[in-house]
């Protein structure tokens, strides 16, 4: 090899990355609108999943059609109206950054690890002859290694779960990443938040749930080797179950239902 | 040159393999060899970026400054793996969604670096085009291979259509619970190497 100067592998490092950042920023840009619609298309699968509407072969978009999409502020549980917030183009997470739609979270309050948290969110009602039968909430809470992004279906009992999807987190493959696992999920219907005194009880417990203990109905089955993916969606439930979370929420539905109360 | 184009080509394939001769390239191959579609995509993927990693090198090897060629060849290929993970994100989601983050990881796959370095370095363009494409499919054949016995006894499908029927959806085919596992690829691996150096004695190491 020629004699090299000692700037050559300087300049010559400097074109590459100028060129390669140019490309990949290229992609990055050109291809996001793309990447945007497949998200949503995806966030709205997994809400059907989440539900148990999904069918394989059917256009997701025309088995949303029935879901009717609402807001609701968090702090009172009561619906925005749709002249306020468009409820088809809001962005929730984005929301929880700004100044005017998001707050910090005290350390204390933040169980789930999430930091700040919106004004408002969005809600997915499920609903059949004008009778509420599921809502599907979204919820997102810390993990070990990063925010993990779910949707949880409610009954209209605004206790049982119907059904949870996970969509959207990085923890590690075949351990925390099982909460991904449709087997994994599907034992989550049936299960109930509150216990009848109103307390959030719902967890995810060490190994397996025994079926006999009284317990049964408000534990998850653990994950082996995932103990602290399966603490942080514990934390998750507990926050977004919580009063900072959808309880509000709860309380002004099952008011709407008994007029006395 | 001693080996004509066609040699470059196939000679990878079965009588170099990177996988079965070489070795290289293991880890990816335990990781997405569970379905035929998974291991059929990361073959096209990894295809795609050694050979157009092999091509741009070559074209620009003679400008590479020897002091920093392997960070400018991984720039070139971490470059490469972006594209190709970004537009598998826009137009194949489900699959993206799939490989997850094993995309990212071709850069780490040594076949590519090997390439790169071993071969493109000091050849012409087009010669390492077609060795970089011989060697994504010799990787892709092995790929396919296993995946084809993993997914077939563990999963009692191919390409997600089910061949074998299940016992728990009502059918007679009892899973094999180990080939679902990663490691399971090992033996399946170390079986292919193990008949290709019997019918190829050539392959097998002096001691």
């Amino acid at each position: 090899m020629a004699e090299e100067s000692a700037a050559k592998p300087f300049y010559s490092a400097l074109i590459l990355a100028f060129v390669c950042s140019l490309l990949v920023a290229g992609a990055a840009v050109g291809l996001r609108p793309r990447q945007e619609a497949n998200r949503l298309q995806d966030q709205k699968k997994n809400i059907l999943y989440a539900a148990g509407l999904y069918e394989e072969g059917r256009s997701v978009e025309e088995l949303f059609t029935p879901i009717e999409t609402r807001i609701v502020e968090l702090a009172t549980g009561r619906y925005m109206p749709e002249d306020q917030i468009n409820p088809l183009s809001y962005k929730q997470l984005k929301a929880a950054l700004t100044e005017s739609a998001g707050h910090p979270l005290d350390s204390k309050v933040d169980i789930a690890g999430i930091r700040r948290l919106e004004k408002y969110s969005l809600v997915y009602l499920v609903k059949k002859d004008e009778q509420l039968i599921q809502i599907v909430l979204p919820v997102r809470g810390k993990g070990l290694w990063s925010t993990m992004y779910a949707y949880v279906a409610i009954d209209g009992d605004l206790s049982t779960v119907r059904g949870v999807s996970f969509y959207e987190h990085g923890e590690t493959p075949g351990l925390g990443g099982e909460i991904e696992n449709r087997r994994w999920e599907d034992g989550w219907q049936g299960k109930k938040l509150y216990t009848p005194d109103g307390e959030m009880a719902l967890k995810v417990v060490k190994g397996k749930v025994s079926e006999t203990g009284d317990q049964a109905l408000y534990q998850i089955d653990g994950l082996s080797g995932a103990t602290l993916t399966a603490k942080g969606v514990s934390n998750l439930l507990e926050f977004w179950f919580g009063d900072h979370g959808f309880k509000p929420y709860f309380t002004q539905l099952q008011k709407k239902d008994n007029p006395n109360g | 040159m001693a080996e004509t184009r066609m040699e470059l080509f196939v000679r990878p394939i079965f009588k170099r393999n990177p996988i079965a001769l070489l070795v290289l390239g293991i880890c990816s191959s335990l990781a997405v060899t569970g379905q035929m579609t998974t291991a059929f995509v990361m073959s096209v993927c990894v295809t795609l970026v050694v050979a157009f990693s092999s091509l741009i090198i070559s074209i620009v090897r003679f400008q590479i400054p020897g002091s920093v060629r392997i960070g400018i060849q991984i720039t070139v290929i971490a470059t490469l793996v972006i594209l190709v993970d970004q537009i598998l994100k826009a137009y194949y989601f489900e699959l993206s969604k799939q490989l997850s983050v094993y995309v990212g990881l071709i850069i780490t796959n040594c076949i590519v670096m090997g390439r790169a370095e071993g071969y493109a370095m000091s050849n012409p363009p087009i010669s390492s085009f077609i060795d970089g494409i011989g060697n994504g499919l010799g990787y892709g054949v092995i790929l396919m291979a296993v995946a084809f016995v993993r997914e077939l006894l563990g999963a009692g499908t191919l390409f997600g259509f089910e061949v074998l029927p299940l016992t728990s959806n009502g059918g007679w085919y009892v899973r094999n619970g180990l080939l679902v596992l990663p490691a399971s690829a090992f033996f399946l691996i170390a079986l292919l190497i193990w008949f290709l150096r019997s019918i190829d004695p050539d392959q097998q190491e002096k001691s």
